[in-house]
């Protein structure tokens, strides 16, 4: 008889899992995004972390300003030339696991700005796990986008 | 809404011959000046008690590209304790078109001044810290002229050089091993 039918029998409130699916589970519940809003889109990323459409209930319960003490790095808005190499080094301040939302048109493909300025999408510069797009994203969407985020975390391997 | 602007009275109190009225398609009194004349007829507008003119809300720059004399530089001007409102236009041209500068008059022309340097290369002689503003330090050229192109696929920089010497380097690098080995 297995583990789980024993203790069943003994009613023993107890579970068995795997340590991936823990340690998935832990780091998807918890993601802390650090604040990197550059323009228009992170109007629409603070309405997400207000009240009405609320992503604490999905784990990211507070905006961290410190890279250090984040997981999840939200670029929401137009990256300029300028501004490239403070992304980056933002990005490498943060401790792992850690993870990249790249929030509207702006930040994954450079959106309607094709110009000298403008970085065309900014997986040139930080590997990107989940790009939202829009113009800015409704709350909705970039929630949409987190969900989508925390799948991706509970499949991947330790 | 909308009021009509107010003239203010310049042909009294500016030096005459230095400006030349010219019509304006939205109604805002509008003047040309000769780059000769730009720093005395700007001390003037800020100075006499008629006009002012105390607030200078922004300069900019048009490139009229095949049209001589290329460039022009705009300055709009505020006075409100006599609530009027004028636009001054200076013409600029040749391979480095230089102007002189008024951030001596109005603290506000130094960004407004700098931008203008970056954005369509027009020098602005006597400027306290003439660096660009807007684009990377490095970036060469001047991209609002009208011969600029407007998509440039450029590798993007990730890395910043390091802003320190080597011997600097070292030597933080030396004063740290200290105090490790001092604990």
């Amino acid at each position: 008889m297995g583990l789980e039918q024993q203790l069943e029998q003994m009613e023993i409130p107890v579970l068995t899992t795997t340590v991936e699916k823990v340690v998935n589970w832990a780091r998807k519940s918890a993601i802390w995004p650090c604040t990197f809003g550059l323009a228009c889109c992170a109007i629409e990323m603070m309405s997400m972390s207000a009240s009405r459409y609320d992503v604490a209930r999905f784990g990211a319960e507070v905006f961290r300003a410190s890279p250090r003490q984040s997981d999840l790095m939200i670029v929401a808005g137009r990256l300029s030339r300028k501004m490239a190499p403070v992304l980056r080094r933002i990005y490498d301040q943060m401790p792992e696991p850690k993870y990249v939302i790249s929030m509207g048109a702006c930040a994954s493909v450079g959106g309607v700005f094709d110009n000298y300025a403008i970085v065309q999408g900014v997986d040139q510069v930080v590997p990107v796990d989940v790009f939202v797009p829009g113009c800015p994203p409704r709350p909705e969407s970039l929630i949409y986008g987190i969900v989508q985020l925390q799948k991706k975390i509970s499949e991947s391997k330790l | 809404m909308s009021t009509p602007f107010t003239t203010p009275p310049l042909a009294g109190h500016l030096p005459a011959g230095s400006f030349e009225v010219e019509p304006s398609l939205d109604g805002m009194p509008a003047i040309t000046v000769g780059a000769e004349h730009l720093v005395e007829v700007s001390r003037a507008l800020h100075d006499d008690p008629a006009l002012r003119f105390a607030v200078l809300v922004d300069i900019t720059a048009a490139d009229h590209f095949p049209r001589e004399p290329r460039y022009d530089v705009v300055y709009h001007l505020v006075a409100p304790e006599n609530r009027l409102r004028l636009r001054m236009r200076v013409h600029a041209d040749g391979a480095t078109p230089t102007i002189p500068t008024v951030s001596g008059i109005w603290q506000s022309a130094n960004w407004g001044e700098r931008e203008v340097i970056d954005m369509f290369g027009i020098l602005f002689e006597g400027h306290p810290d003439p660096a660009r503003i807007l684009m990377p330090d490095d970036w060469e050229g001047h991209p609002l002229r009208k011969d600029y192109p407007v998509q440039v696929k450029l590798p993007v920089r990730t890395y910043e050089p390091l802003q320190l010497t080597e011997e600097e380097f070292a030597e933080n690098l030396h004063a740290d091993r200290e105090l490790r080995q001092r604990r």
